[in-house]
């Protein structure tokens, strides 16, 4: 089989073309790595799991942001297969694109558990209540692997560059979501921007390359719609509390041989 | 060479690295007192970790049976009492606080009705104690670390920075070298304390469910600084590697009660296992099915021509697997296009885990010869404590990166605030020596004809072949004979790439060099150890020999290879009994 890869060396950019035996079983990145290992040892591209969870291979393949480890080669069903970097970001090497500006919109949006009380989430002594059903409202916008197709298939990334994007926004969506975290009104302020969630034009094509499911364009509507409630209604979200565990009087010592030694267990230093 | 001065410096952002960033970032309390460089060769969240499957033990319900000594007990019966037992406890009760912590930073644990934590059942345990998020747990914990880490100042991130060397002094650490792939320059972090979390070496093997990226780096540079390290020949097999790759199917289908199955649809661990059948450590099921394969009653896949045995889920129902084992449907599906709802998965051992590592103390304190290094730790997959001793229980390796993360992240900041040590400088000799090697002995070589990719799959079969699952004397000295000329092979090694921007070509090279150094220990060490234990299983040595064998091995480099030398395991708790399942 041929496969067609843009390459970049730092200063121009070609077509290059290979020939390449395929296998029944193989993902395009068996192919990428038979070139790289058997013809040409220049050939850059990231890679790492191999078994889509690390979202390092993302690719623009036959002109769809895929991962190149879970696209078959079959089932393309193409004669020439053309490989290139993502779009929408800048291209550092052949298929090798800078992700620092991605990364800091993630960042942006905060990411992260956010409680009015602080110390709650120091607090080691037991979980927060979340029932299954709670669980299940936000955990497909946590499987979020950061491979960056959403974004590379954004109409609006490429008209916008300073559009947060569907990956950034559909984690920010992930933690609004969650019953634990009362952050939105933290978030507000990069949400709820001309740059934010209504820079979105629900084209969907986020959502139709995510490898994982995560559905970006719904999380974005989602948010827009608990943005809104806040902003009208002043509307406020019940949060979970942490669990009061059972009282255990005594820790049943059920071991098949009880300790033999007097042996002192020793506390790690706590600052 | 560039010169970067931070506090720490830690290598690798795994799950190790992660959580000792964050306990740092925690007892620093946002006073950006302490500075930070987390350094990755590969991009933060790719870690390999991200792939961690079943779950993450703990006691979490004590009130239901589950007790520290029953856990510490499985840990230790698991590790066919190579364990130090000191360590073990310690662990276990650290644990606890590390899946709650991690619930709070957004962990998606799944839940029973009532809102808590649920937990299933994992190979050699007597308790379901393994926490989990579907079947993706590491993946959910790498990313509730990572966002939890980004709301801290005083870190910088370091990605797509190859450490090469660990720079330590008359027994005091002064820094890494590292080569910036994206400039393809190189630079020296000057640190007051490093940590070593760069994961293990599953690349070593053609057949392996790790990532790419784990090739076992921090064993190589750790060997080549002149430290030790320790009991390097137990490589855990996992039993269910997809074919033909070794893609892992983790153990919790097993955990939810899948079946495995030979050619004449027996479920033949009744035959290894009669209490625990297909819950029985990994170690056992591995040889289990090693011995089916051998014996003439695995199956044949046509395509790869490798054998295999049945993996059968099919009575669990697709509701179960849907709610429980979505990403092992997925994996089927992708990549053999057999759903798990109505069809079986061929599976044989596949290459997972490195119990020995870097010899550290309780602690996580790296040891050499002369004793402890002054500023480096080592923690998770990269470090031998030891917690996981001879055969890792499934569910152990997460744990240990959180418990390990944070008594690491603990010393090293009280060693930085309250030793107040002084940056150390290299030698400049030192630095120019490091950059030389790389640059001119090996970007730059112009003469040898070696090819990097061939000698990585030479070393890849000879380990595959001759220090698998079963070993004995004859393949096992073979292997190291082989190592040996591959090593020689190694010095002529001529790279078609010679640019600086992100060259694969180079990093994959100083990858090889270290996996020569691994494969040559661990070979070494398995000709060595004349008994089985563990996931050590040798057939001309099949038993367990306390007298001579229950001890630590300890291997550092010498003028022609590894020489050995062996310390006592701490026993405190149990002696060691026959292991029986
Ligand atoms: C498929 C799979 C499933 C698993 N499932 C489970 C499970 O269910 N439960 C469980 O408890 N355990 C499981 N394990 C084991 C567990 O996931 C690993 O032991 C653990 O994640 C290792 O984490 P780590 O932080 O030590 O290293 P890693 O996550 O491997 O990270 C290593 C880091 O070091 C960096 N690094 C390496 N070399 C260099 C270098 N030269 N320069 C710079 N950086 C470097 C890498 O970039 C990376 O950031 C599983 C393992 C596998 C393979």
């Amino acid at each position: 089989m041929k496969i067609r890869i843009r390459r970049f060396d730092g200063s121009k950019s070609w077509w290059q073309d290979y020939e390449v035996e395929a296998k029944e079983r193989d993902t395009v990145l068996d192919i990428l790595l038979k070139i790289r290992e058997r013809q040409d040892h220049t050939l850059a591209f990231r890679h790492s799991c191999q078994m889509g969870s690390c979202g390092s291979c993302g690719m623009v393949i036959n002109g769809k942001p895929s991962l190149a480890c879970q696209t078959r080669v079959l089932e393309l069903k193409t004669e020439l297969i053309r490989v290139e970097p993502l779009y929408n970001f800048p291209v550092l090497r052949d298929l090798v694109v800078d992700l620092t500006g991605f990364v800091g919109k993630h960042r942006a949006v905060k990411p992260w558990m956010i409680r009015r009380n602080p110390e709650e989430l120091e607090d080691a002594s037991s979980e927060f209540v979340v029932t299954p059903q709670q669980n299940m409202s936000f955990v497909q916008f946590d499987y979020c692997i950061m491979c960056g197709l959403c974004d590379a298939a954004c109409p609006t990334m490429a008209l916008d560059p300073l559009f947060l994007g569907p990956q950034a926004l559909a984690q920010a969506y992930r933690y609004v979501a969650d019953p634990r975290d009362e952050g939105l009104d933290d978030r507000l302020e990069v949400l709820d921007d001309a740059h934010g969630v209504w820079r979105c034009h629900f084209a969907g094509s986020c959502s139709y390359v995510c490898p994982k499911g995560v559905d970006p364009a719904k999380a974005i509507q989602f948010l827009k719609k608990d943005i809104l409630k806040r902003r009208l209604f002043r509307s406020k979200k019940e949060s979970s509390s942490p669990a009061t565990l059972p009282k255990v009087e005594k820790v049943p010592d059920n071991a098949p041989h009880p300790p033999p030694f007097d042996y002192k267990f020793e506390e790690v230093s706590q600052a | 060479m560039e010169q970067l001065d931070f506090d720490v410096a830690i290598v690798g952002s795994g799950l190790a690295g992660l959580r000792t960033a964050i306990e740092i970032m925690r007892k620093d309390g946002g006073r950006g007192k302490v500075r930070v460089a987390l350094i990755s060769k590969i991009y933060l969240m790719r870690s390999h970790s991200v792939s961690a499957e079943g779950g993450t033990s703990a006691v979490l319900f004590p009130e239901e049976g589950d007790s520290f000594e029953l856990y510490a007990w499985d840990t230790i019966k698991g590790s066919d009492f190579l364990a130090d037992q000191d360590a073990v406890w310690r662990f276990v009760h650290l644990a606890t606080q590390e899946i709650r912590l991690i619930e709070r930073w957004g962990v998606p644990w799944n839940r029973r009705e009532d809102g808590r934590i649920e937990q299933r059942w994992f190979g050699g345990l007597s308790f379901p104690r393994a926490t989990y998020a579907q079947d993706k747990t590491g993946f959910f914990e790498m990313r509730a670390l990572y966002d939890t880490l980004l709301k801290y100042e005083g870190w910088e991130r370091f990605d797509e920075n190859f450490v090469t060397s660990v720079v330590i002094e008359n027994n005091q650490f002064k820094g890494f070298t590292t080569i910036d792939l994206r400039s393809g320059n190189m630079r020296f972090f000057r640190a007051k304390a490093g940590v070593i979390a760069t994961g293990g070496a599953g690349q070593l093997y053609r057949i392996t469910s790790t990532a790419a990226s784990s090739t076992g780096d921090g064993y190589g540079i750790a060997y080549n600084a002149g430290l030790y390290l320790k009991d390097m020949e137990f490589v855990q097999f996992h039993p269910t590697g997809l074919v033909p790759k070794g893609l892992l199917i983790t153990e919790a289908a097993r955990g939810e009660g899948a079946y495995l199955v030979n050619r004449d649809g027996e479920r033949f661990m009744k035959r290894y296992a009669p209490s625990k059948m297909e819950l029985a450590p990994r170690d056992i099921v591995s040889r289990a099915i090693m011995t089916e394969i051998n014996e003439g009653r695995g199956v044949r896949d046509e395509a790869s021509g490798l054998d295999h045995v049945w993996l059968d889920m099919r009575h669990l129902g697709k509701e179960k697997i849907e709610r429980k084992l979505p990403f092992i449907r997925e994996i089927g599906l992708k990549y053999l296009g057999i759903d798990i709802v109505d069809q079986p998965l061929p599976v044989r051992p596949t290459v997972h885990y490195n119990m020995g590592g870097v010899h550290t103390d309780i602690n996580g304190n790296v040891q050499s010869p002369s004793g402890p290094v002054r500023g480096l730790w080592a923690a998770g997959e990269a470090a031998c404590v030891s917690v996981q001793g001879s055969n890792r229980l499934g569910s152990n390796g997460t744990n240990e990166c959180l418990v390990y993360g944070y008594i690491v992240g603990n010393e090293v900041y009280n060693y930085i605030s309250n030793e107040r040590p002084e940056p150390q400088s290299a030698s400049p000799s030192v630095l120019e020596a490091e950059e030389r090697r790389i640059f001119s002995e090996v970007l730059g070589r112009e003469s040898g004809g070696e090819d990097v990719y061939e000698l990585r799959d030479e070393l890849k079969d000879t380990m595959e072949k001759n220090v698998h699952v079963y070993r004995n004397e004859a393949g096992l000295a073979e292997a190291v004979k082989k190592i040996k000329e591959l090593k020689q092979r190694y010095k002529n090694i001529r790279l078609s790439d010679r640019g600086r921007v992100f060259n694969y070509n180079l990093q994959h090279a100083l990858e090889l060099g270290f996996m020569l150094d691994e494969a040559e220990v661990i070979a070494t060490g398995a000709l060595l150890r004349k008994e089985s234990r563990g996931a050590h299983a040798r057939i001309d040595y099949p038993n367990r020999d306390d007298a001579n064998w229950l001890k630590h091995t300890l291997a550092v480099k010498g003028p022609d290879g590894p020489q050995f030398s062996y310390i006592p395991v701490k026993i405190t708790m149990w002696k060691p009994v026959a292991r029986v399942y």
